[in-house]
């Protein structure tokens, strides 16, 4: 605890100063992604109602770094037989850095045969891509990556 | 809006119980609402394709719902397991309800 030693040897004023200067920054260097994994959170429980989603069983191929954000492959494909009984009902995929946390979501039917898709997605910074698959059961998967952006796909 | 088309790639011929991967695109700018006019400073009201959606015979077989996080353009892929010779549909849902739609035949034997 440095400031408490700064304290003794400097002036009350700009001890003062100096603790809400490192305040301002914890807040300011914190929160925004404090807020966004929390939008993503929030998402996820209304979603799957309270219920924990289990890993596995997704593969995501995303890339590892994106270096325009405006077009960003993003492609899974979920393990599963697709029948009648056991297939994938939903997979939704999120961001947890753009100003709104849903990018697309997917309902798949038994009779595609296969569970997977692919598409292209706008990334405003280098963020994690979140998706859930609801099944046919009831269960979830879950699976997430970091995407890394050069640039922005947010026009700024 | 005479540049919005549609695309859409489906094989023609599959042999019964084949895998075959569909792909669909459509020419759309997929304004945000977030997004400025450089001229003017206004914003972009936002218009995107919020939906997606095939049927194979008149059957849903697959769908999508868009957010503004989807590119322009959007493209999608995905896979269908071949049964018999029929006619998929596709349609894409603008915001305001505006559809485009296209339909392609494929030949199972």
């Amino acid at each position: 605890m440095k400031s408490t030693v700064q304290l003794k040897t400097i002036s009350r004023r700009s001890a003062l100063s100096i603790l809400s200067a490192a305040g301002v920054v914890a807040i300011s260097g914190v929160m925004p992604a404090f807020a966004d994994g929390a939008a993503v959170a929030a998402k996820i429980k209304a979603l799957t109602g309270g219920k924990s989603a289990g890993d596995g069983s997704i593969s995501l191929d995303l890339p590892e770094i994106a270096e325009n954000g405006n077009a960003v492959k993003v492609a899974f494909s979920v393990d599963s037989p697709m029948t009648p009984d056991n297939y994938v009902k939903t997979v939704h995929v999120m961001a947890d850095g753009n100003p709104t946390p849903d990018v697309a979501s997917f309902n798949f039917t038994p009779a595609m045969g296969a569970c997977s898709a692919s598409t292209r997605m706008r990334l405003a910074k280098t963020q994690n891509i979140v998706m859930l698959a609801e099944m046919s059961d009831g269960s979830f998967r879950k699976a997430q990556q970091t995407v890394k952006v050069t640039i922005g796909g947010c026009g700024g | 809006m005479a540049k919005i088309k549609p695309r859409v790639k489906v094989p023609k011929k599959a042999s019964v119980g084949e895998i075959v991967e569909i792909k669909a695109l459509i020419a759309h700018p997929m304004h945000t609402g977030l997004r400025k006019d450089k001229k003017t400073g206004e914003k972009i009201p936002r218009k995107i394709i919020n939906n997606f959606s095939v049927s194979f015979e008149g059957e849903k077989v697959f769908e999508a719902s868009f957010e503004p996080a989807v590119s322009a353009n959007p493209y999608i892929s995905f896979p269908f397991k071949a049964t018999k010779s029929g006619v998929f549909d596709f349609v894409w849902v603008e915001d305001g309800g505006a559809e485009f739609n296209a339909s392609k035949k494929m030949t199972v034997a």
